[in-house]
């Protein structure tokens, strides 16, 4: 049977890890390689790469870094950032992504999610949703695209927009609340089910995990098939061992052999 | 020895090439592994590897783009008996035909068609993604030493399209996704698996390891 997945997020900008990964026996905390290795060994399901590179001079090093992760990490892994052209793809995946995921370049253009995924399939493009409630109390919910980091409103409708792109050939979405993103109080579940009711792929919910009964929630509650997570993996709070552990408990079906 | 992971534009090789080096290095069976497009090198490999992610129609399209390829394969796997593998839709172009947007005819090793799909629940996700368990239908040397059943090891799946072998004794392997999804087919010298063993950690080393000492 198939396996809720659990998936750590590494920022990296530079070719560093963004604040850094916490586990004891890390050489270099910064190093992205490091942890994704760490992760691998503690058996994370997948990982993802978000490159928050600010210039384009420097993009060569998140390169490297997914290209030294491919040759000691044998599971798949998620290249997101500044993703906007077939040939951004292609290096992408090259160098040894397994998909990447767009963002801005979507939403400005959705012909490039088409363009992309046939090109190069369906199942190695995934578009990241970044979402924030814009209904008031008492109306029905209803979320919107932002970009810019959250700061950027779009007015356009995160539910349909994930229908749209998943007709266009969207093989995942990563969904992120913007409202609860960095909060720790738990994903964003409307939202997260929501979406996940309206396509008919995977959903990886992301944003607001402050501990184990949100991963539960995001699956149980949000129907998210994924769960994505940074801090409370890179802190040392929780083991990715642990997480999945605590969701076997409440009776999800993890993979806990790697 | 030597083993010729066929590049023909689909996939990420780079990632395959890496875990059959590592395959072959831990089980102490350390051989060349050579990403190529040439097919004299493919028809004079020991063994041959042929990956592929995308469409179907696309993945023959690319194929048959290299002059010689498909010939070469057919040589090396069936008229000489080299040990194959192929993976993912490198494992479906082993069919009959496909029928991913397009009818599109494949090798014509494995006698099947390459469709949807259909789970039963209709909540059910498509691409079927991520990890899943396997049940064997009949045993085979690239799983040997391998934990296999629903509390064995688990592979790695991304497809929204599987083989549906005609002759049910090309099928070794199927995972459980709203029904029976193939897994895994073999026939003579030739396999392929619809999940990926280069993304398949422990699961996918092991059976790499196998197929680099198969002697069919």
């Amino acid at each position: 049977m198939l396996k809720v997945r659990i998936i750590p997020c590494l920022d990296v900008k530079d070719g560093r890890v963004v604040k850094g990964v916490n586990f004891v026996d890390l050489r270099d905390a910064g190093d992205p390689v490091e942890a994704a290795i760490a992760y691998d060994a503690a058996g994370a399901d997948e990982l993802t790469f978000l490159d928050i590179t600010a210039s384009v001079e420097n993009r060569g090093t998140l390169l490297d870094v997914v290209q030294r992760t491919a040759e000691a990490c044998f599971m798949p892994v998620t290249v997101g950032g500044g993703v906007r052209t077939v040939e951004d793809i292609r290096v992408l995946l090259k160098s040894g992504a397994d998909k990447v995921s767009i963002n801005t370049a979507a939403v400005t253009n959705r012909r490039f999610v088409h363009e992309a995924a046939q090109k190069f399939g369906d199942q190695c493009i995934v578009v990241a949703i970044d979402a924030k409630k814009v209904s008031q109390p008492g109306e029905a919910d209803r979320w919107e695209i932002f970009t810019h980091g959250g700061r950027k409103p779009t007015g356009i409708d995160a539910v349909e927009y994930a229908r749209e792109v998943t007709a266009l050939g969207a093989g995942e979405i990563l969904l992120t609340s913007m409202d609860r993103d960095g909060t720790r109080k738990g994903f964003d579940l409307g939202l997260t089910r929501a979406v996940s009711d309206a396509v008919s792929v995977p959903v990886i919910a992301s944003g607001g995990v402050g501990d184990l009964d949100d991963l539960v929630n995001g699956v149980k509650e949000g129907h998210a098939s994924a769960v994505l997570a940074a801090s409370i993996f890179h802190f040392g709070e929780y083991s990715v061992r642990q997480a999945k552990e605590h969701m076997a408990k409440a009776g999800l079906a993890v993979r806990l052999d790697r | 020895m030597s083993v010729a992971i066929v590049d023909y534009g689909s996939g990420n090789l780079h990632s395959a090439a890496k875990a059959f080096e590592r395959a072959a290095r831990e089980s102490g069976h350390d051989q060349p592994i050579i990403v190529t497009n040439d097919p004299d090198v493919v028809r004079n490999a020991d063994r041959v590897v042929l990956p592929g992610v995308g469409a179907f129609a696309d993945c023959r399209r690319g194929l048959d783009a290299v002059s010689g390829m498909v010939d070469a394969l057919d040589e090396a796997a069936r008229k000489k008996g080299r040990p194959f593998l192929g993976i993912c839709v490198g494992m479906q172009l082993m069919a009959t035909i496909g029928r991913e947007n397009e009818v599109k005819e494949g090798l014509g090793w494995i006698a099947g068609e390459v469709d949807k799909i259909k789970p039963s629940d209709k909540a059910l996700k498509i691409p079927h993604m991520g990890w899943n368990t396997l049940s064997e239908c009949k045993s085979h040397p690239l799983f040997d030493g391998i934990s296999l059943g629903p509390d064995g090891l688990h592979a790695y799946f991304v497809h929204s399209y599987q083989l549906y072998p005609a002759d049910k004794a090309d099928l070794v392997a199927q995972a459980e996704y709203g029904g029976a999804v193939t897994a895994m087919v073999a026939r003579d010298t030739y396999a392929g698996t619809q999940f990926h063993p280069e993304k398949s950690q422990r699961l996918g080393l092991a059976l790499i390891a196998n197929f680099l000492t198969w002697k069919p």
